[in-house]
């Protein structure tokens, strides 16, 4: 089969349309350069009604919103799950990975929380603070003016708090606490464990007249249709076509591999057309890496040549290694005070916390490095398929008996309702140069390309601060005058910590260093080996730190991308 | 194939944020109508994608309970639920239509309901020589009070057939019943529509013991701004 290739040579080639390519996108056709967007998904614009879920009712659907074809219920909005039909990927025997993966133009930055949160001075010198992982080749300072830029350019609410390792910012106004989460305030205060207002890229006021201002339906999973959260689609790659770009959108396009040319540099990539399956060809003078931590990974480990046997840009055989996701760890419990409550009212607020909790343990003390915040659900949520499926199972914890049928069932689905207060642990898990994905020799996806396998197990540390998550979430619990729901998990289960891949910040497959023996790009994101390949995903994470990654993926990506400007106009790639 | 076509599934700068809508919903000042556009603009989609209504086509083609399974499908709904003035019950909610659906949905859960429609009958003929759906309210609800409860120390797959049942159906039908129209009525739940979200009421607050933060508050939106183009200064001190 012949491959078809094109005649257009793109300044920049960007493959992936998420957080981190989209900002590139933004950054360098603003510049003025010609990019190309080279996507797996297809086209997706949150305000087009055929595709739209947001503000559906329940019954709108023949399931209620039941979770049957997409993993996080049927209104989320990510095209793709843990399971992506026709592209598998594979585990080494006795380890674990998740890999969640949207399909779709602004990848999964249409259906996460939007928790953005800036690393801080400590979180880039891991090796100096307490010994494990390694320092990263930049500081705070280096980042700083990106975040400052990101914070007024996307919009972020929360609150300047004076917090040496969570640093302010330039921030929206907050919305204010929902009923439980003054619950949660009070309880946690009780255990001198802090509570500041959240950090969420929703736009609580107007930034610009391109737009909205959140309406406050809670629906930010399911990316709004007056683009009044952060999505790359509506928030970076719309306003750089908007603004004259020169952006073209290559959709349902799977890249197979970088091509490179007798030097070993990069020359375009080629792709798989899910349309006609035909391969196709790209040819640009830079290529930027944007797919996500692993795809980037698989797309480097499959582009192999004379001039790189091993896979581009993996002299060092550090590609795919030092994975590592957030740990997490989850509970819930029944708060008597919040029962019998009012419906009065609309509470759905932001899409998320209102308020949560930095990291405030003294590691001297504490049988893990690191940290972890805790993220705070409940309320008066829409109902769903699920919802009210064993109404008075909570029954138990007052001494009454759960089951029977009739009006009795009615009360107590409004006795419980909003009563539930749910936590999640979010923390850093160390990165490890054994936890790695690599290519599985025997196994391709539908469109032939050689796919992933992972091997990643946690160590004792990670389970140590479940331990910890796990022991503070019944203590506030208590202090709320509330029931751990459920049984606590224990050892024997890792105290309940998630799979890694499963809380969706896996970062660290491409990791930056000044060393090319030890990393596989350079502080500016670009691969030792081959100056014109840059990375602008969270695969060049050094370390995760104990925040959500997305938003120091795009401080990086606009200063790579400022970078690349510059190396292209001096004429250095 | 027309080879540009093909090469490039191309969407051109400026094609994409098309839709009107965007740009001229939510700019009330006071919020209070923030724009009937956003609510009923995709009355006709639900947001699936191709392969999705392709599956909602396909199940909703096949049929999983007869007319007689449906009917005592119904009669035991309200037998779980009874309706309520002003709001009804499972039928006005559409519980046998969701449970039919769901059956489908999610096969694993049809042998249990299909097997525990059996029992219903066969119980109720053997008790009462009538079918299920057929015999009075009393001797239906002799039979529910026998498969009503479960032991909540052991898992419910180890549990007789006729308790989960019981158990599915129960769960379908209060899901079904509070998913739908009248049950959201009945809930009383008031979201799910565009608003300005200014806080808890006060006498929810009193309600529930609990009070605002003054320091806290001030650092909130203030609602009356959100309209107000940001503006910071060096220090990242909002001003407007």
């Amino acid at each position: 089969m012949q491959i078809k290739e094109s005649s257009e040579i793109f300044d920049v080639i960007i493959v992936g349309s998420g957080a981190g390519g989209g900002m590139a996108t933004k950054q360098l056709a603003d510049a003025g350069l010609n990019v190309a967007v080279v996507e797996a998904g297809p086209f997706f614009d949150p305000a087009d009604p055929k595709t739209m879920t947001q503000l559906k009712q329940p019954y709108d659907s023949p399931r209620r919103g039941a979770g049957t074809t997409r993993a996080f219920g049927e209104w989320d909005m990510s095209w793709g799950d843990w399971e992506v039909e026709g592209e598998p990927y594979t585990h080494a025997e006795g380890t674990e990975f998740k890999w969640w993966r949207a399909r779709m133009l602004g990848g999964r930055t249409n259906h996460w929380g939007r928790i953005s949160l800036r690393f801080g001075p400590k979180d880039f010198k891991g090796k100096t603070r307490d010994g494990h992982g390694d320092d990263w080749p930049i500081g705070y300072e280096d980042v700083k003016p990106y975040y400052d830029k990101l914070d007024k350019l996307i919009g972020v609410f929360g609150t300047n708090e004076g917090r040496e390792n969570d640093p302010d910012g330039f921030f929206l106004p907050p919305p204010k606490p929902r009923l439980h989460e003054l619950f949660y305030i009070n309880g946690a205060k009780k255990s001198n464990i802090p509570v500041i207002p959240g950090r969420l890229s929703m736009l609580t006021k107007r930034i610009n007249e391109d737009r909205g201002v959140c309406f406050y339906c809670g629906q930010c999973g399911r990316s709004c249709q007056i683009y009044a959260d952060f999505s790359a689609g509506s928030c970076l790659i719309f306003p750089a076509q908007k603004s004259g770009g020169q952006v073209k959108l290559f959709v349902n396009a799977m890249v197979r591999e970088i091509t490179t040319n007798e030097e070993g540099k990069a020359t375009g990539v080629s792709y798989i057309n899910k349309e006609d399956r035909k391969e196709y060809k790209l040819r640009g003078k830079v290529v930027v890496l944007a797919a996500s931590a692993c795809s980037s990974a698989r797309i480097l480990l499959n582009s192999k040549s004379k001039q790189h046997p091993n896979g581009l840009g993996n002299s060092s055989n550090l590609v795919g290694r030092y994975l590592h996701d957030s740990t997490g760890a989850s509970a819930a419990g029944i708060v008597p005070g919040l029962m019998n409550r009012k419906t009065s009212y609309n509470e759905d607020g932001v899409g998320g916390m209102h308020v949560y909790s930095p990291w405030w343990g003294d590691n001297s003390k504490l049988n893990f490095p690191r940290g972890y915040h805790i993220e705070v659900w409940g309320g008066m949520g829409q109902p769903n398929y699920g919802f009210g499926w064993d109404p008075n199972a909570m029954n138990k914890y007052f001494g009454l008996k759960s089951g029977g049928y009739g009006d009795s069932l009615r009360d107590d689905v409004k006795k419980y309702y909003g009563s539930v207060v749910g936590f999640g642990g979010r923390g850093e898990g160390l990165a490890n140069i054994d936890n790695y994905c690599e290519i599985d020799p025997t196994t391709v996806d539908q469109f032939g390309i050689p796919v992933l396998k992972f091997n990643y197990k946690w160590s004792q540390y990670e389970k140590n601060q479940a331990k910890h998550m796990q022991d503070t979430f019944e203590e506030i619990i208590h202090n709320m005058g509330g029931h751990y729901l459920g049984e606590k998990p224990g050892k024997d289960k890792d105290y309940g910590l998630h799979k890694p891949g499963e809380i969706i910040h896996e970062v660290g497959t491409t990791r930056m260093g000044d060393d090319p023996k030890t990393s596989v790009t350079n502080k500016f994101q670009q691969l030792h080996d081959v100056n014109n390949v840059f990375i602008v995903d969270a695969g060049v994470f050094v370390s995760q730190a104990d925040k959500n990654c997305t938003w120091t993926i795009m401080a990086l990506s606009w200063r790579a991308s400022d970078y690349i400007i510059e190396q292209l106009k001096s004429q250095n790639i | 194939m027309d080879r540009r076509k093909s090469l490039q599934t191309l969407i051109l700068g400026g094609a994409a944020a098309g839709t009107g809508l965007v740009f001229n919903s939510c700019k009330t000042e006071s919020g209070e109508s923030i724009d009937e556009t956003i609510a009923t603009s995709s009355d006709k989609f639900f947001g699936r994608t191709p392969a999705e209504l392709e599956r909602i086509e396909k199940l909703n083609a096949e049929q999983l309970f007869n007319e007689h399974e449906m009917e005592t499908i119904a009669a035991l709904s309200v037998v779980i639920l009874p309706p309520k003035e002003p709001h009804g019950g499972p039928i006005e909610a559409e519980v046998p239509a969701l449970v039919e659906f769901m059956g489908k949905d999610i096969p694993e859960m049809a042998p249990t309901l299909l097997g525990g429609l059996m029992w219903l009958d066969h119980k109720s003929n053997t008790e009462f020589g009538t079918e299920f759906k057929s015999a009075t309210l009393e001797q239906k609800k002799q039979i529910c009070d026998e498969i009503c409860w479960h032991d909540t120390e052991k898992p419910l797959s180890e549990q007789p057939l006729e308790i989960q049942f019981f158990y599915t159906m129960r769960g379908l039908t209060v899901t079904g019943y509070y998913t739908s129209k009248v049950g959201i009525a009945d809930l009383g739940y008031k979201g799910n529509s565009p608003n300005v979200w200014d806080g808890v009421p006060q006498d929810v607050l009193d309600q529930h013991g609990v009070s605002y933060d003054p320091e806290w508050i001030a650092k909130c939106v203030d609602q009356s701004q959100r309209n107000v183009m940001a503006e910071w200064d060096e220090e990242g001190n909002l001003l407007t």
